[in-house]
């Protein structure tokens, strides 16, 4: 079964160095609503461990993690 | 702010852009992870934050040589001080002119970045530092 999550804002941060894309990341979930579906792409293999530890500390929730062509696509839910 | 969570403090000591982006980064990384951090500047970092010089070419540490130095170079991403500014945005994050390095680079409150908060003495930096030092 396929889940498929509407995404409301995607913030490309391919290229970024780390901690770029985690600071976009951060950035967008303040600025949203709660129940807001924010999806950042990152080719910063930093990300892969600090998307998901920041998301658990901060309390939302991380939806989803693809691993795509040279990039990663993690897909958040603002929860608070 | 999770305050079961040890504050990190951090005394920053080289004014080389190297060290200077590699403590960004951790101020940044703790701020997101809701730690405090408290920053002490002295010596060459206190002179990297004076605002006239912020943003000139500080160079690398010594142990980068000159192919490290192009490395760094290459590498690029955000200045430091940007990194900085973000850690304070997005946690709690105090950053503290040592006065006796004030005092020996001839240095008034005016001459810094407005991301220094205040001049305090090494007494009050170690009454917030409960937990273990990292200098750098």
């Amino acid at each position: 079964m396929t889940v498929t999550t509407n995404v409301d804002r995607t913030i490309d941060a391919r290229g970024m160095p780390c901690p770029g894309p985690l600071m976009s990341l951060i950035g967008a979930i303040r600025e949203g609503w709660v129940g807001e579906v924010v999806e950042v792409l990152s080719s910063d293999d930093g990300s892969k461990t600090d998307i998901p530890a920041w998301v658990a500390k901060a309390r939302h929730d991380l939806v989803d993690v693809v691993e795509e062509d040279g990039f990663t696509r993690f897909v958040v839910q603002k929860a608070r | 702010m999770d305050d079961s969570q040890e504050t990190l403090s951090l005394v920053l000591f080289s004014g080389t852009d190297d060290k200077l982006n590699a403590a960004a980064v951790l101020a940044v990384g703790a701020a997101a992870m809701e730690r405090k951090v408290d920053i002490l500047l002295q010596y060459w970092a206190l002179d990297a934050f004076r605002a006239d010089r912020v943003l000139k070419d500080h160079g690398v540490a010594p142990e980068a040589g000159p192919e490290g130095a192009a490395m760094v170079q290459r590498h690029g991403g955000q200045h430091w001080s940007e990194t900085f500014r973000q850690a304070r945005d997005i946690g709690v994050v105090a950053i503290h002119a040592c006065s006796l390095s004030m005092e020996m680079l001839g240095l008034d409150r005016e001459d810094l970045d407005p991301m220094v908060d205040d001049v305090e003495g090494v007494a009050a930096f170690m009454a917030e530092a409960t937990g273990p030092l990292t200098f750098i």
